[in-house]
């Protein structure tokens, strides 16, 4: 069986999600990487030396310079014949693209993957992952997008894939970048942090999110958030973690001020220790809380990086 | 210029779903069901366009049983000027629905399609990027800020490293995300009024269109329930725990 995994990128380096990405593909089959980008060489060499992967195949023109669906949807489409299966992570750049490829392949897609068991059959989370559907898919042509927290990071060195140069297809023009609105942080991706500190309603501004980042800081921690507190402008959208937003599972997960909605929980509930902080002992969130306080938020989350 | 919404009826944001005890699914019947919140936001935001002029008539679509005319009322509560029911009791997979809904839009030749960028109970995240692909059109994503300027849209999406501006052409397909807009919520008149609008019902069988999916449902599984942990008694003793305990930190 052959596996084609669509790499996410700047031009610069694959994103994390990727590494997480061809272990699921590992499980299939044989890997080959799509890197399709602009002046993307770089990408393509470290896709090679990707433990797993068998080969690269390179594709490098200006229209594939900023991940635009609309062009790299003809290009995967063709490069697909190959393949048992089409693979990428359940980003919003795999999200927003896979769908794209499997409506012209007329082919099913099967959206979070969290188990693969067998060549055929697969597991993902529906209703907010309150239910984990198992899918069997007869099509000829198996495209997946995997959640990234279900599968190990494959390690980025060991590989010696061969980088075969792709032809690029014609461009369409139909869409063209404006600009984009990057949050810029030291701190670790929230997607593949190993502790987070996440700030609700209860946080209640924008300049109190301060002590959340203190608290983040003192542990080299992701700051993330409730989607109350997206709503309410406290923080970018991009910090949110849930249903929509991102989900993460890390080591460590600090709830503070996050009474704790079911798309919250979603978002979180695989993580492996989870801290609540909450001054109402009967919001939901301590339900799912290995160590809950109840305690004022701005009292005790000072504290707490104070006596780290 | 028409703008057609396709739109879903799923099972209440606020219920608690519990899986049937021989897995072959979710328990929907005897639940609340709404509009699917990002149907809402999506409908909402066709008829602000319309509200500023820069369209004169909002369409709603759907595909289900008999009970989605309710979720259409609803939607032409909040100001939609008509609807179209395609009446199955089967449940569609995406690219069925896609298939569909690229009929509905060769008939009813809208300029833009405006849908959520997912149902709160498949959580595919599918639907508008396929119906996109099938008619060729350039989509705008997970949006979170849409504005019209002749044939073309600047359109704000929320990606995952922040937002992304894109220029489209339009026809176009768009999905919204939660800050696209804060929907309304409808008067009395005009839930009085939505029950007069036209609501136009068409057998899944008369579109002519295959339905079929390589998909089947093995079994559906509750997940593992996370247990409650322990009450601390401050933060002192937080600390500890992390530490010594969970080894966390």
């Amino acid at each position: 069986m052959s596996v084609l995994v669509i790499a996410e990128h700047n031009n610069e380096a694959l994103n994390d999600s990727v590494l997480n990405a061809v272990t699921a593909a590992a499980q299939l089959g044989d890997v080959t990487i799509l890197v399709a980008g602009s002046g993307s060489q770089v990408v393509a060499d470290a896709a090679a030396q990707v433990a797993g992967v068998s080969k690269v195949l390179h594709a490098d023109a200006a229209h594939y310079e900023n991940g635009i669906a609309e062009e790299l949807t003809p290009l995967v489409v063709a490069t697909a014949a190959d393949y048992d299966y089409v693979v990428t992570a359940a980003t919003t750049y795999g999200k927003n693209l896979l769908p794209r490829v499997a409506a012209l392949l007329d082919v099913s897609q099967i959206s979070d993957v969290t188990a693969i068991e067998s060549a055929d059959t697969f597991v993902h989370p529906i209703y907010a992952g309150n239910a984990l559907e198992v899918v069997q898919s007869s099509d000829a042509k198996k495209l997946l997008t995997i959640r990234t927290t279900a599968f190990e990071a494959a390690d980025t060195l060991g590989g010696s894939a061969t980088v075969e140069a792709l032809a690029a297809t014609d461009a369409s023009g139909a869409v063209s970048l404006v600009g984009r609105d990057l949050t810029t942080s030291d701190r670790p991706e929230l997607a593949s942090a190993d502790v987070i500190v996440s700030g609700g309603r209860g946080v209640g501004s924008s300049e109190n999110f301060a002590i959340i980042e203190a608290l983040a800081d003192k542990l080299g921690a992701a700051v993330g958030a409730s989607r109350a507190a997206v709503d309410a402008g406290f923080v970018p959208n991009d910090y949110q973690v849930g249903q929509t937003g991102k989900v993460v599972a890390p080591g460590l997960y600090i709830a503070v001020g996050i009474s704790g909605a079911i798309q919250h929980l979603a978002g979180m509930k695989d993580s492996k220790v989870i801290v609540a902080i909450n001054k109402d002992e009967d919001a939901p969130i301590f339900q799912v809380a290995d160590y809950g306080l109840v305690a004022d938020l701005f009292d005790a989350v000072p504290a707490m990086t104070e006596a780290l | 210029m028409k703008i057609l919404v396709p739109v879903k009826r799923v099972v209440d944001a606020y219920v608690n779903v519990r899986v049937k005890s021989d897995n072959s699914g979710v328990e929907t019947d005897n639940v609340k069901k709404s509009l699917n919140p990002f149907c809402e936001i999506a409908v909402e935001e066709a008829i602000r366009i319309k509200e500023k002029g820069l369209a004169d008539e909002v369409v709603v679509v759907t595909i289900g049983d008999k009970d989605c005319e309710a979720t259409l009322r609803s939607a032409l509560a909040i100001g939609a000027d008509r609807a179209i029911h395609i009446v199955s009791d089967d449940e569609l997979r995406p690219l069925a629905i896609a298939k569909v809904l690229a009929k509905v839009v060769e008939k009813e030749a809208p300029k833009l399609v405006i849908t959520g960028k997912q149902s709160i109970d498949a959580d595919n995240n599918q639907t508008g990027q396929m119906l996109s692909a099938l008619l060729g059109w350039p989509q705008g994503t997970f949006a979170s800020k849409v504005e019209l300027d002749g044939d073309a849209a600047a359109l704000t999406r929320e990606i995952d490293g922040g937002l992304e501006t894109l220029s489209l052409s339009l026809p176009a397909v768009v999905t919204s995300d939660l800050r696209l807009n804060e929907p309304r919520y409808p008067k009395l008149p005009n839930i009085m009024k939505a029950k007069k609008k036209p609501l136009e019902a068409i057998d899944l069988a008369e579109m002519g269109v295959e339905t079929s999916s390589g998909l089947s449902v093995l079994r559906v599984e509750a997940p593992a329930e996370r247990e409650a942990g322990i009450k601390v008694a401050d933060v002192q003793e937080l600390i500890e725990k992390l530490k010594n305990e969970a080894r966390v930190i």
